[in-house]
Parts: C-alpha cells; structure tokens; sequence
C-alpha cells in the first residue's frame, strides 16, 4: 500500500514512537510470505490467469476469421502459422486454458449455487478441475487430429 | 489498486541469531519478523535456536520461552492460550493460525513466523486492527428489535432457528481469514472481509433480529460484499474450522431470492 490518502487503510499506517514522534509502520509481508500455492487460492490465480489468457487467444480467432473473409492468399498465411511449431504449442496452450476457465467456471457456479463451500469438497473439485482440464485437453487433441487426418 | 510488492520501509532484512546452548540435542530455528518502532530501521528476521526438549508443544510455547529466556523485547499478543480469546494470530509456515493451537511438530524444518498479513505493524508480530474493529461495528453485531421482549421469558427459539447460528457464533474475531484473503488485501479499504462478514451473516440469519432487511440492504454493495471471489483462503485457513467463504455465500443468495 503506498501512499495512498483515498484508502482509508492510509490513516493506520502512521503510529508514535516511544518518544512521541511519529513514525510511518511497515505493511506486514502478504504475497512474500503466504502459501498462494495450497488449493485455494492457486485455482483462483489460475482462474483470472487463464480467463486473461481466452481473452488474448480471442485475438487469434479473430485473426483466423478475418484472414478467412479476406481471401484464399491471407487464409494461408494464418493455416502456415497456426500449423508451425510455435502456433501448434499456442493452440494446445489455448484449448488447456479454455478448459481451465470453463471447468473452474462451472466450480464457481456451482459454489455461487449455494455448493460445495466444505473445505474437503473444495480440494476434490478443485483436483477435478485441474485433472480434468489435462484430460479434456489431450482428448480435445486426439479428436482434433482424427479429423484433420480423415 | 492492488500493490502485489512492499512499500520500501517494510522491506525485510536479515536481523540476528541467538544460537542454541551447547549441550541442546532438539534444536529446530524460529526465523520470526522484529520491527522496533523506535528505530529507523527496516523489519528484519531474527532467528531464534530453541531447544525443543525445554519448550512446550505449541509455537505459542516456543514464542513465551523465547520471551522469557532469550529476548524480552519480542512483542507478540497472547492471553487464553487455548485457543478461545483469538489473541495470538499471526501467519505461522505461510498460513495464519493461532500460535496456541499450531504444534511445533507439524511443521518441517524452521518455523517462519510473520504478522497476520497486509496490515499496518504496531510492533514486532502485534498488527494495528483498528480498521477490521471499526469495519465490525460498521455491520452492528448485536440484536436488533423493535418488538420488546415478552415480559415474563427471554426471546425464544426453535431448535431449527438455533441451529442456524452453529459455525457462526463460535467465532473467536481472530481475523486469521480475513488478512488470509488476496481480496481483502487489495480492497480492504471498503470490502468488509470474511470475518465480519460472517459477523453479518450470524445477525441476518438470527430469527430474533427484525433488521434482517436494512442488514441485507447494507451490504448489497460492489464492494462491502461483493469483492468476495470465493477464493476460499479463509475456510482453509481458520483455526476454529468455521467457514466464512459459505456464510458469504448464503448473504449473496438472500441477495438475489429477495430481488426476485
């Protein structure tokens, strides 16, 4: 917290020496010193993570989309990229972060539904969807390369 | 805006070690946070070598031998020692707790020992509440009626409406959860946080309070209460096994029922 005279936190931050004399306290370490990586908070980093991440991959859709309006010449151009090295790791990336964001999606709803607070039943959907998102993206994958190759 | 780096003067350094005496055969180090006000100084982490054999089970043991033994200008807040009075929280290994009821032995190596975390330090492990207190009386904890009580008995309750208030009156306002919530550190400002808004919840769901509406009408905020992610740090880490994430989330349901 710097500085900071609109947070109203700002007027806790000042204490008295011995002396009397003011003197401006350390804020306390949060993120140095907190396991962020336990279940909870980790799935929830990764939920803003990934849900970021769709956002920009969006930008590549658009990206194929355009170039398909555009013509045969700039579709190649996109098709050469996306089946590069570097745009196949990009696309396996996405379908993982799409999943993510979709089943720690569906997590929240359920929570939001009024489920699921117990700390046990926490863990459980909360491995669900972390393994669920490697399955659905190898899945996703094999059916994407069956069909490519048929 | 959330600040995810310490502002320059809360910076941690290297402070000293008081080594074990000679003949101690069960040392484990206590690497806990010192901030002297009356120095210009950074905090620092001294680390403290107790022998584990002289030292009761609890940190809390281990915090009052140090104290008593080792160094007296450690400042640390303690009183039931038995985890009822909610004095003694603090982030022990990276999870806040209470000192009393965590066991030395259920952590591996050194025992880190911090502030509860994202507030303002009085001094050493004491942070300055003032904001979370005045945050609690903000939501009025306590019965609100306009019907006065039959004159002969108390207000009654069914066994189903008492019920309701199990996981929530057992609160100790350790505020453990709510300086364990990323939300709270970044918006703590105007977001009233786990505890106290489990506080919220125990009077909304009380059936004796008749100010249940001006409650709910008080938190229908973006941000007194919805700044709640449902990141869960708070059920995960309080030391009495109450869940504020769930009473948050019954709060957000009578929200929605009654706008219906």
């Amino acid at each position: 917290m710097a500085e900071n005279h609109h947070d109203a936190r700002e007027a806790t931050m000042v204490g008295r020496r011995t002396d009397g004399t003011l003197v401006r306290r350390p804020l306390s370490p949060h993120l140095q010193v907190y396991d962020m990586l336990q279940m909870t908070s980790a799935t929830s980093i990764m939920h803003r993570i990934t849900g970021s991440a769709w956002s920009v991959g969006l930008a590549f859709f658009v990206w194929w989309i355009v170039a398909l309006a555009s013509g045969p010449a700039a579709y190649a151009n996109v098709q050469w990229f996306m089946g590069s090295f570097i745009g196949v790791i990009l696309l396996f990336g996405l379908t993982a972060v799409v999943w993510y964001h979709t089943l720690a999606g569906v997590r929240h709803l359920y929570w939001d539904a009024g489920y699921g607070y117990d700390i046990p039943t926490t863990y459980r959907t909360g491995w669900a969807a972390i393994i669920g998102t490697g399955v659905l993206t190898v899945l996703t994958w094999i059916v994407a390369v069956i069909a490519w190759a048929s | 805006m959330a600040t995810f780096t310490l502002p320059k003067n809360s910076t941690i350094g290297t402070g000293q070690t008081y080594k074990a005496e000679a003949d101690a055969t069960n040392v484990r180090s206590f690497k806990i946070y010192r901030w002297d006000p009356d120095t210009g100084d950074n905090p620092r982490m001294d680390t403290y070598e107790i022998d584990l054999d002289k030292c009761g089970p609890m940190v809390l043991d281990a915090l009052i031998k140090i104290k008593n033994e080792v160094d007296t200008t450690l400042t640390f807040r303690r009183s039931c020692r038995e985890g009822i009075c909610g004095s003694c929280s603090m982030n022990i290994d990276g999870l806040n707790t209470l000192a009393c009821l965590k066991p030395i032995e259920d952590v591996l190596g050194e025992i880190r020992i911090n502030p509860l975390p994202h507030m303002p330090v009085v001094k050493d492990l004491v942070p300055d509440l003032s904001q979370i207190y005045a945050q609690l009386t903000s939501i009025q904890p306590w019965l609100k009626a306009d019907t006065a009580p039959p004159p002969d008995s108390e207000r009654l309750q069914s066994k189903e409406e008492r019920a309701k208030l199990d996981g929530l009156w057992e609160c100790i306002l350790c505020f453990c959860c709510t300086t364990a919530c990323p939300s709270y550190w970044w918006n703590g400002d105007r977001y009233l946080g786990p505890a106290v808004l489990l506080q919220a919840y125990r009077w909304i769901a009380d059936s004796r309070d008749e100010y249940t509406g001006e409650r709910l009408d008080q938190l229908q905020d973006p941000f007194r209460l919805y700044r709640c992610h449902t990141i869960m740090n708070c059920a995960r880490t309080c030391p009495k096994g109450l869940n504020p994430a769930e009473a948050i989330g019954h709060i957000k349901t009578l929200l929605v029922e009654r706008d219906r």
